[in-house]
């Protein structure tokens, strides 16, 4: 019963969401809006800025990198939150009489 | 997981795992990669010796302690990094316009102060993957 | 109808990464294993990397590494894949503290069936259930 529910309410919402497909720009086309002048300003100025060959890595390290020091910090409080959760000599069985 | 066929294609195979990981690492100013997908190649070398061989080996190998330690010192050397341009006289987390040198394009020393902090991240990374699975992980002989 | 067709057809890595979600939200909703609907939230994060990396590809572009020796090279927009590396992250930790919650839960009542969890909480204190655990 619940497996039919679902997959109806699924169909609705893919049907939906395939007409926005249908609306959005062709894949692959150079003239889509997300082709503008950050992405030429990010291709031609990581040589001269940086000096690295690396597009992506210079972005991640060298033009946004608050976003990648704060990154490390979420890794970090996932590790101290794992800590906490598993700590040892907490909960049991209820063997309580 | 202690089968004798598993035990001696890991050992063949894994050096050179960790070998690609640090390559990764390493050059990842220079070709696709970079500080997270080679730390966790990284990482999974170091599990995949834990979960093969048994986890007192590893703890021989490579502590937890040692782990905990390298987690917390790549996230204090990035601030470190940061502080860079401050002494220099710019801004916080500048690479180039603080004056780091950027040597030739192409080689292994390009790019200023890219190649240690995709150091730190790199091994930040590994040591987060194996402190998860050893934390995670509750062994039954 | 042709034009909404060929379209669709053209467009087709959001249509798998719709797909994927489909597939991502039916299993959430219908298994009651709790590790299952870890990986349905797994498989959702996928679809979303496969959407956004996709929609900064030109045809005839090439990975976004300079290559010094040719000059006029097309590259792909490198902008998409270095903000879905942070989305990674996130999923991965996500990922680790749902999977400590679900060893939590398993020390506590002995079963990872979410609805049988369900059962033994509006039962109260039975069999294997430690609710007041006093850490």
């Amino acid at each position: 019963m619940a497996n039919k529910v679902a997959i109806v309410l699924l169909v609705c919402i893919g049907l939906v969401m395939l007409v926005a497909i249908s609306e959005l720009p062709l894949y692959g086309s150079p003239d889509t809006p997300a082709q503008n002048e950050v992405a030429e300003r990010y291709v031609h100025g990581t040589l001269g800025d940086t000096g690295a060959l690396n597009m992506v890595a210079a972005i991640v390290i060298d033009y946004r990198a608050y976003d990648t020091l704060i990154e490390t910090t979420v890794l970090f409080t996932a590790v101290i939150a794992v800590f906490m959760v598993l700590k040892k000599g907490s909960t049991g069985k209820g063997e309580q009489g | 997981m202690r089968d004798f066929v598993l035990k001696r294609m890991v050992a063949l195979v894994l050096p050179f795992v960790t070998m690609l990981g640090l390559y990764v690492i390493f050059h990842g100013h220079l070709s696709p990669g970079g500080s997270f997908s080679g730390g966790i190649i990284t990482g999974l070398s170091i599990i995949a010796f834990n979960l093969v061989f048994g986890t007192e080996r590893g703890e021989e190998k490579i502590s937890e302690r040692l782990m905990a330690l390298i987690e917390s010192f790549g996230a204090l050397w990035y601030g470190a990094m940061g502080l860079v341009g401050i002494l220099r006289g710019a801004s916080f987390l500048m690479n180039k316009g603080a004056g780091v040198p950027v040597g030739q394009p192409g080689s292994l020393y390009s790019g200023g102060l890219i190649l240690l902090i995709t150091l730190g991240v790199g091994l930040k990374v590994a040591s987060t993957m194996v402190t998860l699975f050893l934390e995670l992980m509750e062994e039954e002989d | 109808m042709g034009e909404f067709g060929s379209r669709i057809v053209q467009n087709y890595p959001y249509v798998f990464a719709l797909a994927l979600f489909a597939i991502g939200v039916y299993t959430i909703l219908t298994h009651s294993n709790l590790f299952k609907k870890v990986i349905g939230i797994n498989i959702m994060e996928g679809s979303i990397y496969v959407l956004f990396i996709a929609a900064g590809n030109v045809r005839g572009g090439v990975a976004p590494v300079l290559d010094l020796a040719n000059s006029d090279l097309v590259y792909v927009h490198p902008l998409p894949q270095a903000l879905m590396l942070t989305g990674i992250v996130v999923s991965v930790s996500v990922t680790a503290l749902s999977l400590a919650l679900i060893m939590k839960l398993y020390r506590s009542y002995g079963t990872v069936d979410a609805r049988e969890i369900a059962r033994l909480t509006r039962l109260g204190n039975e069999v294997g259930a430690d609710v007041t655990s006093g850490s």
